[in-house]
């Protein structure tokens, strides 16, 4: 029997790991994307333990959609990932300070 | 009598209106005409209501025409207070001014700004008259300010010279001084009384004397005393008593006339009438008049002083109304009221007549003002030479001359006085006696007798009289200098085209000589008596009994006649003949002594010369203090605070603040999610605990 607790254990772990990852990561935009990926896995997890845990389906549902949503981001991300190498022959994210005030 | 008064007061304020703005229209006739019409009215009007007052004997008049204003329950009016003393300032104003306006016909003739001039001095009559006649503090001020800006307009008159320009500043700066003074001791007046009426503050004048202030925390002044002083200050600024006489002699810069009217008849004697008038007040604080006496001890003394070394005819004059004004002080701080308007009566007679000789002869002379280019004149101009000379005699006092009459009671009443510094102002007016003697008879000497010293081509003469002038330190301050090029330029203009000898003046400059002589002459023999001595005054003027030194000396007074004999008995007789004598000597007898005594004291000489220091004080101290103070307030308080702190300070505040803000924004995407989660965090550990 898997217990509430240590499904939210795990999904706090993934969570910490993938905030982690976006601050500690300066090499690479992919890696953040992935992070991102991950945050939102981590937020699933919690929606499907709470699913079942108050025999509500409506968690699962859910988790459809921001899967959905997902692929999508992920999808436009790449694309701008494509585009901004085009751009600037780098997706180092270090370099990607035209922000900075 | 309304009427009267209100026609007298107003016949001046239209004529000047009608010359001064419609001048183009009238023209120099026209403008000419309206005034003296309009001053002659009014002088004529003054002689009958003095008449009225004297031999039908009117009670005092005393009402306000027009309510400008009330606030606070303090009634601000226009009003008239006629009695003996108003109606005699009148009529001397009234005459005086006459005289000045017909001759200014002559001296003016060829002077473009002919109308303009007319118009202020018909104005002038106007502000002195309000002045005169006011019944309350407002409208003396107003008067007072009145007279001080003519003054200002008049000295500057022709104000494409510098040193017109600057001595009309000079005048109105110093005046202001004075004002100020004023203007305190009015605000004093009105906050012991609320009232401005001069009848409803002389009753309370002794509860006023029970007050005092506190005005440095922990010294109880007297209230009486205090507002006195302060009134007094006003007084010394419009009468130009030391130190705040500087404006007078550079006054000079000013057209002969007004000179005449203002600068020794008149607008100098307002701080005299003002004190008499002020007589209930001044009489209740000892302080106070021990301060008048000294003041106008010093003045007398000291400023004629001055007198024996100038050279220019018009300041010589200039300084010996300084030191009559002096002896008019004197007079009011020995509390003999009477004899002070007394003298300024009979000086404002013979003052008036010797500068508008010394202009009589400016003119005959082409404009040339120094002495020392004159001499022997007795022969050109025979008129003016008697009636200067009456004016003199006048001035010095020979016995049966008005001046005479006045001075030698004055000096009596000084003598009988017990106010503290009686002694010092006794032997003051007493010297002054001498020095006025011997400063009158060298100008006299100088300019009608001895060698001709001028030469009879205009042109030649004047361009000598330039160079020296613009060397010698007679008198001008530096600033005047390069002014004088500019005065002979002018001159040059007007008058290059009558050279040859000297010639008497025409009839309009020599008959207001001669209307001015007769008075000289023969109003202290005829005044002395009921004036001085027979209670003229009344109630307007307030002596209490220990003070009251006229009382005192009218026991010896027997008439006339017999003051003049008694004349022979006192010093100041004598002292006035040493003085004439003593000036004979040097200047005619012996015209080699004077610069050599001038070489061996040359200290005491350079004292004089440079009268006293007082213009490089001020010009040092006072001038140069405030424009440092200016200065330093510009650099310190206009550039370092307003635009170096608050202006450009707060826009470089902001610059910094968001330099500081600008680095949070980093362009890394790291950073604004660590924001985003941190803030998230945040929101959701507040939410939590919150609840």
């Amino acid at each position: 029997m898997i217990t509430l607790p240590s499904v939210l254990l795990l999904s706090g772990i993934l969570f910490s790991l993938s905030v982690a990852g976006i601050f500690l990561n300066r090499k690479n935009v992919i890696i953040l994307l992935m992070c991102i990926e991950l945050m939102l896995l981590a937020v699933n997890f919690n929606f499907i333990a709470f699913a079942r845990q108050l025999g509500d389906i409506d968690g699962q549902v859910f988790v459809f959609f921001i899967l959905t949503v997902a692929a999508a981001e992920s999808a436009i991300g790449l694309a701008i990932l494509v585009v901004l190498f085009r751009e600037r022959r780098s997706i180092n994210v270090s370099e990607l300070d035209s922000m900075k005030g | 009598m309304q009427q009267t008064l209100l026609i007298i007061v107003l016949a001046p304020l239209f004529a000047a209106i009608i010359a001064g703005l419609a001048g183009r229209v009238i023209g120099r006739a026209g403008a000419h005409t309206v005034t003296i019409a309009g001053v002659a009215l009014s002088c004529g009007l003054s002689l009958y209501v003095l008449k009225q007052i004297l031999v039908d004997g009117i009670p005092v008049y005393n009402h306000a025409l027009y309510t400008w204003l009330i606030s606070d329950g303090i009634r601000m009016e226009v009003g008239f207070l006629i009695d003996q003393l108003s109606a005699l300032m009148m009529c001397v104003v009234t005459f005086v001014s006459l005289c000045v306006h017909v001759y200014t016909i002559g001296y003016m003739k060829d002077d473009p700004g002919y109308q303009r001039f007319f118009a202020y001095i018909s104005l002038f009559t106007f502000s002195m008259l309000m002045l005169v006649m006011s019944n309350n503090f407002l409208q003396l001020f107003f008067g007072w300010e009145a007279v001080g800006l003519v003054s200002y307009l008049l000295i500057g008159f022709w104000f494409t010279r510098p040193s017109a320009i600057f001595a009309n500043m000079k005048a109105f700066l110093v005046n202001r001084v004075g004002d100020f003074g004023f203007v305190l001791g009015i605000a004093g007046v009105v906050y012991l009384t609320n009232s401005l009426d001069y009848v409803t503050v002389f009753e309370q004048a002794n509860s006023i004397a029970a007050k005092t202030f506190e005005i440095i925390p922990g010294a109880q002044w007297e209230a009486i005393t205090v507002i006195c002083i302060c009134l007094f200050i006003g007084a010394m600024g419009k009468s130009a008593q030391v130190p705040l006489h500087v404006w007078l002699p550079d006054s000079m810069e000013g057209p002969t006339p007004i000179s005449a009217l203002i600068h020794a008849a008149t607008m100098v004697t307002a701080g005299i009438f003002m004190v008499a008038r002020m007589s209930p007040l001044f009489e209740l604080s000892e302080t106070a008049l021990s301060f008048v006496l000294v003041i106008g001890a010093t003045t007398a003394f000291f400023m004629g002083l001055l007198g024996l070394v100038n050279n220019d005819i018009k300041r010589v004059v200039a300084y010996s109304t300084l030191s009559q004004l002096g002896y008019m002080t004197v007079a009011l701080g020995a509390s003999a009221y009477g004899a002070a308007i007394f003298h300024l009566m009979t000086h404002a007679f013979f003052k008036a007549l010797l500068f508008l000789a010394a202009g009589s002869v400016i003119m005959a002379m082409h404009h040339e003002q120094d002495m020392r280019k004159m001499g022997g004149l007795k022969k050109y101009l025979p008129i003016t030479y008697w009636t200067s000379l009456i004016g003199s005699l006048a001035l010095i006092g020979f016995p049966g001359f008005s001046g005479f009459f006045s001075k030698d009671a004055l000096i009596e009443a000084v003598h009988a006085s017990t106010t503290w510094g009686h002694t010092y102002a006794y032997w003051c007016v007493l010297l002054g006696v001498f020095v006025t003697a011997f400063y009158s008879f060298r100008l006299v000497f100088m300019t009608f007798h001895g060698p001709e010293r001028f030469s009879t081509d205009a042109h030649e003469a004047k361009a000598a009289g330039h160079d020296e002038h613009a060397h010698d330190s007679h008198g001008h301050d530096a600033h005047g200098h390069d002014a004088h090029a500019d005065d002979h330029a002018h001159d040059d203009h007007d008058h290059g085209d009558h050279g040859g000898p000297p010639h008497e003046s025409p009839w309009v400059v020599t008959l207001p000589l001669i209307l001015l002589a007769i008075p000289s002459i023969f109003i202290g023999w005829f005044t002395i008596g009921p004036v001085l001595f027979g209670g003229y005054f009344g109630d307007a003027i307030y002596v209490t009994e220990h003070h009251d030194v006229l009382a005192e000396i009218a026991h010896e007074f027997h008439g006339p006649a017999e003051f003049v004999l008694h004349g022979f008995l006192g010093a100041p007789l004598y002292l006035a003949f040493a003085g004439v004598a003593l000036s004979w000597f040097l200047y005619i007898k012996r015209p080699d002594l004077p610069p050599v005594i001038a070489d061996k004291f040359s200290a005491i000489y350079k004292v004089l010369a440079n009268k006293f220091y007082f213009d490089e004080f001020n010009q040092k101290v006072f001038a140069g203090g405030s424009r440092a103070l200016g200065s330093l307030l510009w650099h310190i308080g206009d550039e370092k605070v307003i635009d170096g702190l608050l202006v450009n300070g707060s826009a470089r505040l902001v610059g910094w603040f968001s330099g500081k803000v600008r680095q949070v924004q980093t362009g890394y995407l790291y950073t604004y999610a660590f924001t985003m989660i941190i803030g998230l965090a945040v929101f959701l550990l507040w939410f939590v605990l919150a609840r």
